[in-house]
């Protein structure tokens, strides 16, 4: 009988514990708004989305040092996802059913966001997404504040082939092998065509995640680049993989006069970790750059600097576009009167909020922002210049026109389209037009 | 007899009796007793210990080679990403054209990427049964010519570890590639339901989980029945004294190649069980470090054991999911500590710690406890 | 500031301004206020300007633009150069130089450059400085040139080269020259004595030339045959040059993956200690290179280019330290267990990533390079060997060099050799074998420590940049055999090598993957690795 008293007493520990738990949830007042913050602080993508957890605490404290949103106090859940796909799913559930947040403001990698999409889905949660990406999605779950490939990809490319750019005739696309690029650089070539570039003038190079070794791929585009025409490099290499990259370019000499390189993935934070004065004059496009000149983004960067307590921090674009994306949260619940998702989905559409670098960005049905877009050139200070603007917003394009599959998808999440998806309106019949 | 050396062993007992009554008790209180009452298990709860069991049935897996057997893989993650592609496909086949470009015959990541038409490679996983046939045939098959070629040319100790690592490393480099077909680094994902049932519905979620379950307890049953054998004997022999055990007439391939494929076989389940309950599979599952991670499972739980496997991968689970939450800045420095203490002062693991599973004096454990505790050269060098 | 600047302003100051005093300031500076303007098209207007008057008191003016070091006040739009000093900025008059005195940052206006103007101002500044007394400006001003291959600078062009006594740099401005001419010449006679000047020098620059000259299709049949033939003459040269760099980048990626290794050689290979800590003791290297790098920027900014003198053996100590205390710690009372260890040292790996992320945040750091590590040596030939690497891959000998001396020729590498081949024997014949293991282990960590400070100079200095290692550095050690020295530095190359071979054809990923599966396959034919050891270790 032995063994029944230890299957007990395991039982009556685990019990125990459980118990503990419940208690420790319930302890926790009701009269806070939860505020979920998926960000990984540990693995590979901590490197960038620390930064990003910061901004939302940051955030969330300003709002409460400003007496808090409907009267309360708002919190915020900080979890670890660790650059880890399966955890990100698990914590978003974790955060919505367990801690009951209001809103979730996370992720960076398309993996991750994928990860989480059906979560959210199945939950009727609410994820702010702050990151560019490859577009080809539109969730009634998710609001997308960072750039679709028509707000960063496609001026870029109409840059450098303007007189100012350089009049670029031949292109080199490097990517790191995972979606984004993938698709960006698929939409790319079909705009390339379009504008008479033959495919004998585009070449096309995957490398792995964190690739370090670039000798081989920088020489190869600077043989590419002596065909005689005027050759530049987009370049949606990922994260990490970058340093290595410009530290090799710098090394090889290749000068931003001579063959341009303008990137999708790197922003002053990526900067940061490099010695920029060999690469003047490459380029970036982003809707944000830190050292835009406006009021706003004074106040910003003063703000950020006190909370991280180091005047040495930069700011980057998807800080901007969490920026952005809170505001318009709290305006939304503050319209709607409560936290409650479907209200404030409603309450989003339309939804302003001043840019940091000028203009207005508002909240489209499709559930993209209609940003400016900005190009930049790397000074020696490890800051961008703008040396391009668009005149007004672009609005964010969640179905690229240049994949024939894609082009006949709209997304809309208003009467009477109500989808994300789809090729005509849920409610054609209706005579709501 | 036979049946009584099955459960002859107190640590076992305890494990089919936790597992029958989480395949039965976590579903009912899922699903029967109202989410205000204090014993409803709510649904995420249903999710995380179903992937835990997933992993536990992972562990189990590298026990039975590295606990009997001695062979340290440090790539046992790659069967089990196998199996989760195979049944990720089976999955991603059964979308048909609810994906969002509405496309019958190609998923929606091949629809973007241009793809024409299906890869030679996918037909056949819209059919269930042939799906989980590849399950179980892709990991073994792999793991069959991985370790005939191995075995046979007697690499073991660093370098057999240093290989499957290598086989791993490579695995997912080529399921990165977005020219494979598989998805690249986003993986399968986007589910929608397996043989006809919603994979969101609570019903189909906890019977899920009570499958887990109980493939933990029969995969427990079939291991010990190999180890508790004749055979098991051998592989003991083999752990403890390779050359003796073939100067002795036995041929030592053998049984490591039939061992070896068991488990990656029992690792694609794992796999298989697992990605319809995250939700996902990606090349990130091939990462060697998480093939590591399945290795100081079994460490913290008790090397040789199979329990002290399951153990291991549900305490270090729980753990981490408890500390990313709680402590998102502290954990790594909990679970690594957690790791250095472990070896240090639990040589034998958590089951050699804790007198309610016998592993102090080994009893019932035909000496094992014993012996896995010793330093024991032949396993590593 | 940039040096070549520096000497330009110098060699500026000495010879030219007292000569040109007193010319036309007045239109001058009307001239300069163009620099001014709204759009970069008046801005090009205004430094073609500039230019044509060859007035050597623009130069400052021009390289300040050139730099970002030309603002506008926000009070009256005038131009000024301001340079950073502490908080505020030290504003100077473009021409002449005269103080202007201190301003805040708010109060200026950067002029903004963008690569066409940039283009153009170096064209600019070629012409311009082409006869500078300084042989390192007149270098520069003849790439410019060669760039731009304006025809209004070949008077100037010809005037230089009259003068010029530096054969090389005569060569390469008579390449300017006939690369000018190839393009702007009147004459088919002329072209055609420029495309034979050019066919003696195969470079990747010539080849861009021709095949932009011949895509453009303008001159003469004749010219352009003869074009299209040295085209095919130059290509055919460059091709023998581009495998040697294949093979040099394979060297080069060969000489990193071996530092990177060949601490664990020792750890690993030759204490048995699975050590998957292993990378974060290169991470702290290349964090100790950072710090003190950051203590030569605060304290002695002059000296920044000794910095990684200073830091090889700051980064040896501290991840020697760090290695020590790892083995006196933990891994001493694991001995005999060696898969414990890999348990124990991935414990370790977790809360170093994590330590590291804590001390100094999650980002990248800014590691710079010293002025001899920038840049590269280019062959005529168009063979490209950069600085860096050059000197990483003589680092890795070195160090592999240091280490075979210790264990060959010192007591402590006998000792170290006695205790991990027969540890009862030596610990009988008084060898205090933990302090050897101490020390055995110390080493191999701390040369993975300056494994680190070279791989700071090529990749990222981040928490994770151990964990890029780590497993290249595995299969190293076991491709070339565990517990063989020369097996690891065979194993680095030959794996570097291949690599670098299949790369071009096969794309970076399949490359990577081809090796590892040759890796797998290897092992199968000899399953101790390259350089086995013989003898009773093999089965102990």
């Amino acid at each position: 009988m032995m063994k029944f008293k230890n299957l007990f007493r395991a039982g009556a520990f685990a019990g125990a514990a459980l118990a503990t738990g419940l208690v420790a949830g319930l302890a926790q007042a009701a009269d806070t708004i939860k505020v979920g913050v998926l960000h990984s602080l540990s693995g590979t993508m901590a490197i960038s989305e620390t930064t990003l957890k910061d901004t939302v605490l940051m955030m969330v404290d300003d709002l409460n040092k400003n007496g808090g949103l409907l009267g309360k106090k708002v919190e915020a859940v900080v979890v670890d996802p660790a650059s880890n796909w399966p955890l990100f799913a698990e914590k978003a559930r974790e955060l919505i059913e367990k801690d009951k947040v209001s809103v979730v403001f996370g992720c960076w990698t398309s993996v991750s966001r994928k990860s989480v999409l059906p979560v959210f889905e199945e939950l009727n949660g609410l994820l702010f997404y702050p990151v560019q990406y490859e577009g080809e999605e539109s969730s009634r779950n998710v609001f997308y504040t960072g750039a679709a490939p028509n707000q960063q990809a496609i001026p870029a490319v109409d840059y450098l082939m303007s007189e100012d750019g350089g009049a670029a005739k031949r292109w080199v696309l490097l990517g790191t092998d995972y979606v984004y690029p993938r698709t960006t650089n698929k939409i790319l070539r079909a705009y390339l065509h379009s504008k008479g570039v033959a495919d004998a003038d585009i070449m096309e190079n995957y490398t792995p995640f964190g690739h370090s070794d670039w000798q081989s791929i920088v020489a190869s585009v600077k043989k590419f680049a002596s065909a005689g025409k005027k050759t530049a490099v987009v370049s949606t290499i990922n994260g990490d993989a970058n340093v290595p990259f410009y530290k090799e370019l710098g090394n090889q000499g290749i000068k931003a006069e001579d063959i341009p390189v303008v990137a999708f993935s790197v922003g002053e934070e990526e900067l940061a970790g490099l010695d920029t004065a060999p690469l003047v004059g490459h380029l970036a496009a982003w809707n944000y750059f830190m050292s835009v000149d406006s009021p706003e983004n004074a106040a910003f960067i003063k703000k950020w600097h006190a909370f991280i307590k180091n005047e040495k921090r930069v700011t980057n674009d998807p800080m901007e576009a969490h920026y952005i994306g809170f505001k318009m949260w709290v305006q939304a619940v503050e319209q709607a009167g409560t936290t409650a998702v479907d209200a404030v989905r409603q309450a989003m559409y339309g939804q302003k909020v001043k840019n940091l670098t000028g203009g207005v960005a508002v909240m489209n049905t499709n559930h993209h922002l209609s940003k400016p877009v900005l190009i930049g050139e790397i000074q020696a200070d490890g800051q961008f210049e703008t040396v391009w603007k668009t005149d007004g917003v672009v609005v964010g394009d969640a179905w690229s026109d240049f994949i024939p599959e894609s082009a006949k998808l709209t997304a809309d999440w208003t009467y009477p389209w109500v989808c994300g998806n789809c090729e005509k309106p849920k409610y054609a019949t209706g005579a709501g037009m | 007899m036979r049946a009584s050396l099955l459960i002859n062993q107190r640590g076992g007992q305890v494990l089919l009796a936790c597992m029958v009554a989480l395949a039965v008790g976590v579903p009912a209180l899922n699903l029967m007793v109202p989410a205000s009452s204090a014993f409803h298990v709510p649904d995420y709860m249903v999710g995380l210990v179903g992937k835990y069991l997933c992993f536990a049935l992972l562990a189990m897996a590298l026990d039975l080679v590295w606990g009997y057997c001695g062979i340290l893989s440090l790539g046992h993650g790659a069967f089990f990403a196998l199996g989760g592609y195979a049944m990720g496909m089976h999955l991603m086949r059964q979308i048909g054209d609810r994906g969002v470009y509405g496309n019958a015959e190609l998923p929606d990541f091949m629809v973007f990427l241009n793809w024409k038409e299906l890869p030679w490679y996918w037909h056949g996983f819209d059919v269930f049964p042939f799906a989980m046939l590849m399950v179980m045939a892709v990991p073994g098959v792999l793991a069959f010519v991985f370790g005939w070629f191995a075995f046979r040319s007697r690499v073991t100790g660093v370098y057999l570890s240093i290989i499957t690592q290598a086989m791993t490393f490579a695995l997912m480099l080529a399921f990165f590639r977005n020219d494979m077909g598989f998805g690249g680094n986003n993986g399968l994902t986007d589910f929608k339901d397996l043989l006809g049932f919603d994979l969101q519905a609570p019903g189909v979620r906890a019977a899920l989980f009570a499958a887990s379950a109980m493939a933990v307890a029969l995969a427990y049953l079939l291991c010990r029945a190999i180890t508790a054998s004749r055979l098991g004997r051998v592989l003991l022999a083999i752990r403890d004294a390779e050359s003796r055990a073939r100067f002795l007439g036995y041929r030592v391939e053998y049984y490591k190649l039939f061992t070896f494929t068991v488990s990656a076989v029992l690792a694609g389940i794992a796999g298989a069980l697992y990605v319809p309950q995250v939700g996902i599979i990606n090349p990130s599952e091939f990462a060697p470090a998480a093939s590591i991670e399945v290795v100081i499972w079994v460490a913290v739980g008790g090397r040789g054991t199979l329990y002290g496997a399951v153990l291991g991968a549900m305490l270090v689970n729980y753990a981490k999911t408890y500390f990313t939450g709680t402590l998102p800045e502290l954990w790594l420095y909990m679970l690594g500590g957690l790791f250095v203490a472990t070896t240090i002062f639990l040589p034998k693991g958590i089951v050699g710690a804790v007198p309610t599973f016998g592993g102090s004096g080994g009893k019932g454990l035909g000496g094992l406890g014993k012996r896995f505790g010793r330093p024991s050269n032949q396993a590593a060098e | 500031m940039h040096p070549f600047v520096r000497t330009i302003l110098a060699a500026l100051l000495a010879f030219w301004l007292p000569a040109s005093a007193g010319a036309q300031d007045a239109d001058l500076q009307a001239l300069v206020d163009g620099l001014a303007a709204k759009s970069f098209n008046q801005k090009i207007d205004a430094v073609d300007k500039l230019a044509a008057t060859g007035d050597p008191k623009v130069v400052p003016v021009l390289t300040a633009l050139l730099e970002g070091r030309l603002f506008t006040l926000k009070d009256g739009d005038k131009l000024v150069i301001a340079e950073r000093k502490g908080r505020v900025y030290v504003t100077t008059a473009p021409l002449g130089g005269a103080n202007l005195g201190e301003v805040k940052k708010g109060d200026l206006t950067k002029v903004r450059v963008n690569n066409k103007l940039r283009g153009e101002l170096r064209a600019a500044l070629g012409g311009l400085t082409l006869l500078s007394p300084d042989p390192s400006v007149r270098a520069e001003a003849v790439d410019s040139v060669l760039k731009a291959r304006d025809a209004e600078l070949m008077p100037v062009l010809e005037k230089a080269m009259a003068r010029e006594e530096d054969p090389a740099l005569h060569a390469r401005m008579a390449l300017a020259h006939a690369a000018t001419n190839l393009f702007a010449a009147k004459k088919e006679e002329a072209r055609l004595e420029a495309l034979a000047r050019l066919s003696e020098s195969a470079t990747p620059e010539v080849r861009s030339l021709l095949n932009e000259f011949v895509a453009g299709g303008k001159g003469t049949e004749k010219v352009i045959a003869a074009a299209k033939e040295t085209l095919e003459a130059v290509e055919g040269r460059l091709r023998l040059w581009e495998t040697v760099g294949d093979v040099f980048r394979g060297i080069s990626l060969g000489s990193v993956l071996l530092l990177a290794a060949v601490g664990l050689a020792i750890t690993f290979g030759v204490m048995g200690v699975i050590n998957m800590a292993h990378g974060e003791m290169v991470m702290l290297g290349a964090y100790t290179t950072f710090v003190v790098q950051e203590a030569f920027r605060a304290y002695a900014p002059g000296a920044f280019d000794l910095s990684l003198v200073v830091a090889v053996p700051a980064a040896f100590l501290v991840s020697g330290a760090v290695g020590i205390a790892i083995e006196r710690g933990v891994i001493r009372f694991l001995y005999g267990r060696p898969l414990e260890t890999l348990l124990a040292t991935w414990g370790i790996s977790l809360v170093l990533q994590q330590a590291v992320r804590s001390v100094f945040g999650p980002t990248n750091r800014d590691v710079g390079a010293p002025e001899w590590m920038s840049g590269a040596v280019e062959f005529s030939n168009g063979l490209l060997l950069t600085y860096n690497r050059l000197w990483i891959i003589a680092f890795s000998l070195v160090v592999v060099g240091g280490i075979v001396v210790v264990l060959r020729k010192t007591a402590f590498g006998l000792q170290m050799r006695a205790v991990t081949q027969n540890r009862a024997m030596a610990n009988s014949m008084g060898i205090r074998t933990g302090a050897v293991d101490a020390l055995t282990f110390g080493m191999g960590s701390g040369i993975a420590g300056i494994a680190g400070v070279a791989l700071s100079q090529i990749d990222n200095v981040s928490p994770n940049l151990g964990q890029a290692y780590i497993i290249d550095s595995f299969m190293v050690v076991v491709f070339g055999g565990v517990g063989n020295i020369w097996g690891t530095v065979v194993g680095a190359f030959s794996l570097g090598i291949v690599n670098k071979f299949l790369e071009p054809v096969a794309g970076a990923v399949l490359a990577k993957i081809l090796v590892l599966i040759a890796i797998i396959l290897f092992i199968q034919k000899r399953p101790r690795g390259l350089f086995a050891l013989k003898g009773r270790a093999v089965e102990a």
